[in-house]
């Protein structure tokens, strides 16, 4: 399993540049530069001599595969480039701010969802069509079709305006440096509280479904038949042999989504006003901040890379048959 | 019913009529001028709301709105503007410009400190002028400093400007935000000012408020300068929440998370509609003034179909711009019928106006060849009908709702529209620069200075330059130039009166609307006075009283 993983690894490296360079080209197929953007609605005429030099200092005038040539050698050695935003700050900088807000919102998100996903699948699997069946995916597919913002807007109207037991925006009070300890982190709690329970809202659906249904087959096995006629209880039979089998694609799932985790919903983001990676995103690509672009480009595919290899190494670590099958395969 | 209802009920509403009594007892205050029973005192924190980051603390070298209105009260410049739009002196206290306009001469206030202690001298501003023409400075306004010929500090608190010719432009131009030589000098000479340490915290300005806190996308804390040379502002901190959303900062607003709508104010929809109920009008103080951007259709004047006048004046009769104003704004926005702003001193009301009407609409186009109509209704010259793109910015949903109703307007004229709304950056790099457009609805913001050379000259029709319409009026031209180059108010005035009444006459776009701003502030800051200036012009003097404070800290 080693050398499999060896393997991945150093066929990894290829991949990764292959997708820097497509999505490097593709970017600036996008019309527009960071400097031509201008001031918009104000009639000021913005200096060419300005945006010649800046043009020069971003290395905008130099031909497209020299620009890649020169963010790859600077990428190598872990420099990620100053944004071509007005701030002119680090790109990892920039990235590093956020980072953390988007990460713990997610985390704790998938974390709740997995959480009750797997009892509401598992439940509604074995008692299929029954009221708790019905009931349970009516209202997971409530959480998936309603819109986050709307939700989100409801949500504020009712616990921050009208009963006023949370705030609405934000991730901290303005009176926040004046608090105690406790009081504080309870505050930074109390932010989250909402934009928590929009995610999972919606996010419940996808992995609720996938349980009953990777149940469901489970269910209809033959091993379960075998388990029940050997005289076990039927919580040992679920519990036990059905749940271990039915987690499987699970893991998968939660493999491949974990790259997802470090990108945040704009919408989301922006009704909460929380500062994410989402809002970072959508503005770098406006703005036409390739460095920031690109930086988060590469975070994103690494962490891709690397969860799928995870999601491989753990499916086999968990299911004896495929370590079995190399086996033989070897052999 | 049983027996215990009546009872209920009874108590119910003696208590609903209970809690619509009481409530502030500050009967003795006129509330919307903040004229109050009490001196000004000192405290309180005032809680803003920014719909976007800054992006630095030193606007020379930002574009950004939310960045200029946190600069503008941590740098002063050498004038500014009271209430009535006239120019007053900040850091300068008197100035004498020559009668050929070539001269400028500001004497300075004495005892100016920076937020650093150091005290403030004429050659700070020789500093900053030197900053702005200095070649490495990524600044948008430099072109200003280019009129200059020198500057020089005569001793340090005199300073002479010299200009190369009369520009009109010069006094204002001194409004600029004047940075500090000591702190910053080594970053301007190596042509990196905007990666300076004071650009993320600290900045040293001379203004009203210093700086205590950015924390990047959260917020922006300033406090009072005790010893700002007007005197220590009343507010003693202000917090910039940095909330994207409108409809979450209104709700902030309902749950007194903030203390304004911000500075851009409230939509159309939530002023009129949504925020008149009785608890928030005893809450918030709403004001309305006009702001300074105009919303316009405009015509890529190559195009053979609008180079003539007479079908640019047949859309601006075909427009109904009250009903547009309505539909759009909800009423709160004023016509537009030239580039200036009503009200103010370049602005000419005797221009030839375009009310709405259809037949002499008809008649126009007739006159330009447009008479015939096909299977469609549609207007055909030639054999070609009349149908075109109108093209607008993405983001902005009241630009599309005015090209919706220009839509619907033309088309019973018999003109055809398609409405494309683009990406700003795409927008501007592939249809605009590229002159590749037919007609586009945008806006234009005016500065304080009726010069619009920029917008309007002939000689500024290049692809990066701002008269993106083509439009070339030889005399047109001429007020534009001649108006530029007089520092008299009144000899100025002749040439924009003429300039205004050459526009309205060319029709090169249709003006449509200047929409108003309405902003909301907390009914307990007092000394807001609503003014054409906006509500902002003073905000020094805004005060709570003692017993209505919210934020004691600080």
């Amino acid at each position: 399993m080693l050398r499999y993983a060896l393997r991945r690894v150093v066929l990894a490296i290829p991949l990764l540049l292959g997708i820097t360079l497509i999505s490097f080209f593709v970017i600036h197929l996008a019309p527009g530069e960071p400097t031509e953007i201008g001031t918009g609605d104000t009639p000021i005429q913005s200096d060419k001599e300005v945006r010649e030099r800046l043009r020069q200092v971003y290395g905008l005038d130099k031909p497209l595969h020299v620009q890649y040539w020169t963010w790859l050698t600077r990428l190598v050695q872990l420099d990620f480039g100053r944004s071509f935003s007005p701030d002119a700050r680090p790109v990892l900088q920039k990235i590093g701010e956020r980072l953390p807000v988007t990460l713990l919102l997610n985390i704790v998100e998938m974390m709740i969802i997995v959480v009750l996903a797997i009892p509401i699948g598992v439940f509604s699997a074995t008692r299929q069509y029954s009221k708790f069946d019905k009931i349970t995916t009516i209202f997971v597919f409530l959480g998936f079709a309603t819109p986050d913002f709307w939700l989100a807007l409801m949500l504020m109207i009712l616990f921050g305006v009208q009963l006023g037991w949370l705030p609405i925006s934000g991730l901290r009070s303005p009176t926040w440096e004046y608090l105690s300890f406790w009081q504080q982190q309870w505050d930074f709690v109390g932010h989250l509280i909402l934009p928590i329970l929009v995610a999972t809202f919606g996010g419940l659906a996808g992995f609720s479904r996938y349980m009953r249904q990777s149940m469901l087959e489970v269910v209809r096995q033959d091993y379960i038949q075998s388990a029940r006629a050997k005289g076990l209880a039927e919580s040992v039979v679920i519990g036990k042999h059905a749940l271990r089998n039915a987690l499987l694609p699970i893991v998968t799932v939660l493999g491949l989504s974990l790259p997802g985790l470090i990108g945040g919903s704009v919408i989301v983001e922006s009704i909460f006003a929380i500062p994410g990676m989402g809002q970072l995103m959508v503005q770098a690509v406006f703005e036409r901040d390739y460095p920031v672009i690109m930086g988060n480009l590469v975070i994103v595919a690494t962490l891709t890379l690397g969860a799928n290899l995870i999601a491989d190494l753990t499916y086999s670590v968990v299911d004896p048959r495929i370590r079995v099958a190399a086996r033989r395969g070897r052999r | 019913m049983s027996r215990r209802d009546p009872l209920r009920l009874f108590r119910l509403l003696v208590v609903l009529a209970l809690a619509g009594c009481g409530g502030e007892a500050d009967s003795a205050v006129d509330r919307v001028t903040g004229q109050s029973a009490g001196k000004p005192v000192h405290g309180d924190t005032f809680i803003d709301a920014l719909t976007g980051n800054i992006s630095g603390l030193i606007p020379n070298v930002l574009t950004d709105s939310a960045s200029f209105e946190v600069g503008s009260l941590i740098y002063s410049g050498l004038v500014t503007r009271d209430k009535d739009l006239n120019i007053i002196g900040e850091l300068a206290e008197s100035w004498d410009f020559s009668p050929d306009c070539l001269d400028l001469t500001f004497r300075l206030r004495r005892n100016v400190r920076w937020h650093d202690g150091r005290a403030f001298t004429a050659d700070d501003i020789v500093f900053t002028y030197e900053t702005m023409i200095n070649p490495k400075t990524p600044t948008a306004y430099r072109e200003d400093f280019r009129a200059i010929d020198s500057v020089e500090a005569v001793d340090p608190f005199t300073l002479h400007v010299r200009y190369k010719q009369p520009y009109a432009k010069a006094l204002q131009s001194w409004a600029t935000w004047i940075l500090p030589r000591h702190v910053l000098e080594s970053y301007v000479r190596a042509g990196r000012l905007r990666e300076a340490p004071q650009n993320r915290a600290n900045p040293v300005g001379t203004g009203p408020y210093r700086f205590s806190e950015w924390k990047p996308s959260e917020k922006v804390v300033l406090v009072a300068n005790p010893d700002y040379f007007e005197g220590r502002p009343y507010i003693s901190r202000i917090v910039y929440r940095i909330i994207p959303s409108q409809a979450t900062i209104f709700l902030e607003l309902k749950a007194k998370g903030v203390d304004s709508a911000g500075p851009a104010g409230l939509t159309a929809l939530q002023f009129k509609r949504q925020a008149e109920f009785p608890a928030f009008r005893k809450a918030y103080n709403k004001f309305q003034y006009q702001d300074n951007v105009y919303t316009y259709l405009g015509f890529n004047l190559s195009d053979p179909r609008f180079a003539d006048k007479r079908v640019r004046q047949a859309f601006a009769h075909a427009i109904d711009k009250r009903l547009l104003i309505e539909g759009v704004r909800l009423g709160l926005g004023r016509e537009a019928t030239g580039p200036f702003k009503p009200g103010t001193w370049a602005y000419n009301p005797n221009v030839r106006t375009y009310p709405y009407d259809l037949a002499k609409a008809r008649e126009l186009l007739a006159a330009a060849g447009w008479r015939e109509r096909n299977i469609d209704g549609i207007l055909v010259k030639d054999g070609q009908p009349f149908e075109f793109v109108l093209r607008t910015n993405q983001g902005n949903d009241e630009r599309r709702k005015v090209a919706e109703i220009v839509q619907a307007s033309l088309k019973d004229l018999g003109v055809r529209v398609d409405i494309q709304v683009i990406e700003w950056a795409s927008f501007l790099k592939e249809y605009i620069k590229k002159k590749r457009f037919e007609a586009i609805i945008l806006g234009w913001g005016i500065g304080l200075d009726p010069d619009q050379y920029e917008v309007w000259h002939s000689s500024k029709t290049g692809a990066d330059d701002l008269n993106r319409i083509g439009y070339a009026n030889a005399e047109a031209d001429e007020m534009l130039e001649k108006g530029r180059a007089s520092c008299v108010e009144a000899a100025r005035k002749k040439y924009y009166d003429r300039f205004q009444e050459i526009l309205a006459e060319d029709q090169p776009i249709v003006f449509l609307y200047f929409r108003d701003a309405l902003p909301v502030i907390s009914s307990r800051i007092r000394g807001i006075i609503p003014s054409p200036n906006g509500i902002r012009h003073n905000f020094n003097e805004w005060y709570v009283p003692k017993p209505l404070q919210r934020y004691t800290a600080g």
